[in-house]
């Protein structure tokens, strides 16, 4: 028939439920205007303007329409916004229209109605189940040419990739008694039974008002009202109500342990103007006492060959478009169902000007009730009888219906055609489970109306209504009451049951004819498409297809087909692949099982999850007090765990080579000066202090007196190097231990580990104050000259202040504890000042130093001048593999002390093997070259592969005070090898680097510098 | 997401915590003596049992003290939650102690001191 152009014919406005079509409003689809109406969605707004042609499909590209009204809708996926609030795949039948939505189709080029990519329909053999499991086994580099190819052409929306998110998210935590999800006829009672004991309900309603089915239908009335009335007055009642929370627009997509909720709430999308002080989405965080779930069912749609044209509808989903926002979906339809309830759908439609021209059932004896009204509205019908195919190009326009065999698998005569531009179809309906299922509920397959159903909860949670499979409306409201009240007795509340309210409602028969493909009369795969999951083009056929080669679990033809994945979650496809599978293995739905529903139940803006941890949030930066010198004079940063440490200061036109051979020679030279504040420190006190650090370290710290430092490695339990650094003696019970900027929080976290759950009797208390101090590490020759310049009540001669020891007393008028300890083996002060003086202290040391040439250095120079001594790094020396017997550092191991973290494994048999690998240094032939970090060593450069590697380069610099590169590696067996020359070969094909194996100490090995 | 009550704080986010594994591993004292293949039992091996798992916790985004936590793996129901040091006392908890292979280890005995007289000290070769 001619299509209706006009808008208002499309539209049935006193039936209307959920619009106000006094406030119509604009929008663009594809660029052209429309109008709809406040409170429509986006789908609703379209079929109101006969757009029914949406998207195209994923994999073959074709036409699809919109199908559902709810969040089950597979096919209208549409791309909203612009700019930076561009988002893709959103359901068109979940968007709530404002004045001046942009919304895009997806996946067609180059135009909706025009593309290139149906292509792959014609050529559809070719992309059966498993098709990229077939086709890219071989060759592995061909895939990547492949999937460049395929995914743009079988890809899904686009998001926005030139802006950001200009949106805000916001987290909340929550703690409710009760939380029920749903806001149906169920999910009303069982709030208003929760809120009127007392109780803290959270009520969350996925649509913009409560009501659920309610709205849809015309035949229920409730306490003397029509549903939709009852739902609005029970929604505004319980919002009034002090201890209810009702969120509309809001989502419930994920059930865990512990009864913990997540819930997606749209504060902003449904409005034209975003109000600044809003969030565009909050993450509900809820930690529910009692859940009950009244998430209602969706309808099942019938497979059959064409079943996905535009015009193609749920029964359930045009009695929606009709009785929510007046819009009728066609103006001649059909009805094919197995069931009786679709057909009061049809009845809806007809009596509201779409004529059905036929009621096709699979069913021989429907209930008398139907038949007889269908007969009263002059609607033919077909009984025991299906829609074999459906036909047109970008819109139904004619089906083939057939007499089916009685158990509905084959044709029992001869096809009649119908025109028509609207085909309703109904296959029972699928409880909404998800939730249940993802708190590890159980279900149990229901032989009464053919569904799963709820049976065994994991969480404290209940079912009710039609997500329990209780269709009836009075059945639904007394599970709902009922569970309500054994919520609240089981939070220990005191429940009096409310009167159920009075409801009046048709009698239906929900049980619909067990029938999961129509047949087409044609062999498998020759009859088109019959799509099971239409998000993801799954047909019968390829359900067969994989049966026929051997995936008989439901998971692996889930995966396999990839029916019932991505954000379809199996909510419309479910039952009938599983009935599908069930057939061709000649088994029982219950005995095939079902897939697991995961989390989220629809999909979720990532940038909800994000919520407020990015950009600056997230991850938190850590700067020194001295930051802002070191930016002001143009120091390059690295990020050292979550600490800013400066790099190197390039002075104009300087490389950072040359920044760094310069700093490098200055602390050598002269002086240089360090932040070292970003060292770990933790304050370790108590009666046994010694003792405690006696254990986690390796080497003996009794006998350390007051006022002296010490170097300390400690290890695991498994012997292998953890962490190192100098701890002091400030007092008889008190020490103060650094640590590696990285390895800070993991030290302190070890120490409290050992502390509390191995040596509870020892009295020690830990706190760290890597924060409390800023320090500053003054090295060179210069060094005592430019502290006695700043002006110091300490005396720094040699006698009175030995190398590790730590004095106590006053910088230029700061209070400071200097320690003399080195990691770079010249004379050097490591200068703690409280945080608050870092600033002071920098800045005075570099105005007492200008004369003597004092030179800040960063973190670069720090490395490779502890590189000219070889002193190791733990992290870069070691790598959770080596003990200090491999670092040559056997000394520092106690063979005194009875125990130590790590004593008897280093004991074990296989620490004491000979190829270990062992750190030893590399002089390069060349002494230009440096060889790359991470190079591999081999005896024999010529050896044809498999190569014999002996282990690789940890560290290597090139060296400004030697004149030649310095390295350090890990070899096999690398103590007994000295003298040996190794090889590295080269990645870019350049010859091999030759190098000499050699000591670790290649500047001043004698230490004779540590006294300047 | 668990919700774990920690025994100084009360019931809180399982992300404020950390899981420290395996509890109620007794450490051999380095100088008892225990072959390499025993000490293995204490240093590298680690149940993962399906059911009720006595493991550790620690409440690193609170308090930063350790407890035990009596969690079955399957459920994720807690049973109890007792301090470091204690054993369980619920039923099933103290079952799945006593009945752990570790109570008859060499490595459980050689956490505790063994006579001077008895003891033969180990000694690293190198
Ligand atoms: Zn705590």
């Amino acid at each position: 028939m001619a299509r209706k152009t006009n808008i208002r014919a499309n539209r049935n406005s006193h039936q209307a439920v959920s619009i106000d079509s006094h406030a119509p409003i604009s929008f663009t689809f594809d660029g052209r205007t429309y109008q709809g109406c406040r409170g429509d969605t986006l789908a609703s707004a379209l079929l109101a303007n006969n757009v029914h042609l949406t998207g195209r499909s994923f994999k073959y590209h074709r036409p699809r329409g919109i199908m559902a009204a709810g969040a089950e809708e597979p096919n209208a996926l549409v791309g909203i916004g612009v700019g930076g609030r561009i988002e893709p795949n959103i359901k068109a039948t979940q968007i709530e229209l404002y004045d001046g939505l942009v919304a895009v189709s997806q996946n067609r080029f180059p135009s909706l109605k025009l593309d290139m990519g149906e292509i792959n329909s014609v050529f559809s053999r070719f992309f059966p189940a498993g098709f990229y499991y077939k086709t890219f086994m071989w060759p592995a580099s061909f895939w990547m040419g492949y999937e460049h190819i395929i995914r743009r052409a079988a890809g899904l929306g686009k998001a926005s990739d030139t802006h950001q998110d200009p949106d805000r998210y916001e987290k909340r935590h929550a703690h409710f008694d009760i939380v029920v999800v749903g806001g149906g006829l169920a999910g009303l009672n069982a709030a208003l039974q929760a809120a009127n004991s007392g109780q803290r309900v959270l009520l969350a309603e996925d649509q913009h008002q409560c009501g659920g089915w309610l709205r849809s239908c015309d035949d229920i009335a409730i306490d003397g009202m029509a549903g939709h009335e009852w739902a609005d007055k029970t929604a505004l009642h319980l919002a009034e109500m002090e201890n209810v929370t009702l969120l509309p627009r809001t989502t419930c997509f994920g059930y865990g342990d512990h009864n913990f909720l997540t819930l997606a709430e749209r504060v902003t999308d449904h409005l034209a103007e975003k109000p600044a002080h809003l969030p565009r989405m909050r993450l509900w965080k809820v930690r529910a006492r009692q859940v009950i779930l009244a998430t209602g069912a969706i309808e099942r749609p019938l497979v059959f060959a064409g079943n996905d044209l535009p015009g193609v509808m749920l029964a359930s989903a045009a009695q929606t478009y009709l009785n929510q926002y007046g819009v009728l979906a066609g103006g001649r339809g059909i009805l094919t169902t197995n069931n009786d309830a679709a057909w009061h759908s049809a009845f809806a439609l007809h009596e509201a000007g779409c004529l059905i021209t036929a009621i096709v059932d699979t069913r021989e004896n429907p209930a008398p009730a139907v038949l007889k009204q269908a007969a009263a509205l002059g609607i033919q019908t077909r009984l025991g009888a299906g829609i074999i195919a459906a036909h047109g190009r970008l819109h139904i326009a004619r089906v083939e219906i057939a007499p089916l065999t009685k158990t509905g698998d084959a044709l029992a005569g001869e096809a009649e055609h119908f025109d028509c531009d609207l085909v309703l179809m109904s296959g029972g309906m699928n409880p909404v489970v998800h939730l249940h299922s993802q708190s590890r509920g159980k279900l149990k397959w229901d032989e009464r109306t053919y569904c799963f159903r709820p049976s065994t909860s994991h969480e404290a949670t209940q079912s009710v209504g039609a997500c329990n499979g209780s269709f009836e409306p009075s059945r639904g409201i007394k599970e709902a009451n009922a569970a309500a009240l054994k919520a609240v007795k089981a939070n220990g509340g005191a429940a009096e049951a409310l009167d159920l309210p009075d409801i009046i409602a048709r009698k239906i028969n929900y049980t619909p004819m067990p029938i999961w493909q129509i047949p087409s009369g044609l062999p498998a795969g020759q009859g088109g498409k019959a799509f099971v999951d239409f998000q993801n083009d799954v047909t019968a056929s390829d359900i067969q297809l994989a049966v026929r080669e051997g995936y008989h679990s439901v998971e692996h033809v889930k995966r396999y087909t990839t029916t019932g994945m991505a954000t379809d979650q199996g909510k419309t496809s479910n039952i009938n692949a599983l009935g599908i599978l069930a057939r061709e293995r000649n088994a029982e739905i219950p005995a095939v099982g079902t897939t697991t529903f995961r989390m989220p139940y629809t999909p979720t803006s990532i940038g909800m999850i994000a919520g407020r941890d990015i950009g600056g949030l997230f991850d938190p930066v850590r700067v020194t007090p001295m930051d802002k010198w070191h930016r002001e004079a143009g120091a390059k940063f690295e990020h050292v765990g979550q600490w800013m440490r400066a790099w190197y200061y390039p002075q104009k036109g300087e490389s950072m080579e040359e920044a760094v051979h310069r700093e490098v020679r200055a602390a050598r030279q002269t002086a240089g000066l360090l932040d070292a504040s970003t060292l770990g420190k933790i304050d370790i006190k108590g009666p046994d202090a010694a003792e405690f650090l006696n254990r986690i370290y390796t080497n003996s710290w009794l006998k350390l007196g007051v006022g002296n430092c010490r170097y300390g490695l400690m290890c695991k339990d498994d012997g292998m190097v953890m962490d190192d650094g100098v701890t002091t003696r400030l007092a008889d019970d008190h020490f103060h231990m650094t640590t590696t900027t990285g390895g800070a929080a993991g030290v302190l976290d070890w120490l409290e580990e050992w502390q509390q759950t191995e040596w509870p009797e020892l009295k020690v208390y830990l706190t760290s104050v890597t924060e409390q101090w800023a320090v500053a590490t003054l090295s060179g020759p210069a060094a005592q000259e430019i502290l006695n310049a700043a002006g110091t009540d300490i005396p720094l001669n040699n006698e009175g202040f030995r190398f590790m020891s730590m004095r106590e007393g006053h910088v230029s008028g700061l209070p400071a504890r200097i320690y003399r300890i080195s990691f770079t083996g010249e004379l050097s002060y490591e200068i703690n000042v409280p945080a608050r003086y870092g600033m002071a202290l920098w800045t005075t040391l570099m105005r007492a130093g200008k004369t003597f040439g004092i030179t800040p250095y960063g973190t670069e120079a720090m490395h490779v001048l502890r590189g000219e001594k070889g002193f190791i790094i733990v992290g870069q020396e070691t790598d959770g593999t080596v003990t200090p017997h491999d670092l040559g550092m056997s000394w520092i191991v106690s063979d005194k002390k009875p125990d130590f973290i790590g004593k008897r494994a280093l004991a074990r048999q296989a620490m004491q093997a000979s190829d270990r690998k062992q750190l030893v240094g590399l002089k390069t032939k060349d002494p230009k070259q440096v060889i790359p970090e991470g190079a591999h060593a081999t005896l024999d450069p010529d050896q044809p592969p498999p190569v014999d590697m002996l282990g690789h380069v940890t560290s290597s610099y090139f060296s400004p005070n030697l004149g030649h590169s310095v390295a350090m590696a890990l070899l096999r067996a690398g103590h007994t090898r000295m003298g040996q020359t190794v090889y590295f070969p080269m990645l870019d094909g350049s010859p091999p680097i030759e190098a000499t194996i050699t000591d670790t100490r290649f500047y001043d090995p004698k230490g004779e510098r540590l006294n300047g | 997401m668990l919700e774990i009550k920690c025994p100084y704080c009360g019931l809180r986010d399982e992300e404020e915590f950390g899981c420290g594994g395996e509890a109620h591993i007794a450490r051999p004292l380095a100088d008892n003596p225990i072959s390499d293949k025993d000490f293995a039992d204490y240093l590298f091996y680690r149940d993962n049992p399906k059911g009720l798992f006595l493991e550790r916790w620690r409440h690193s985004a609170g308090c930063r003290r350790w407890f035990n936590v009596a969690r079955d793996t399957v459920s994720h129901q807690i049973l109890e939650v007792y301090p470091m040091g204690a054993k369980p006392s619920t039923k099933a908890g103290r079952a799945a102690y006593e009945a752990s292979w570790r109570r008859q280890s060499p490595a459980e005995a050689a956490a505790r001191n063994i006579p001077q007289k008895t003891r033969k000290t180990s000694t690293s070769k190198r």
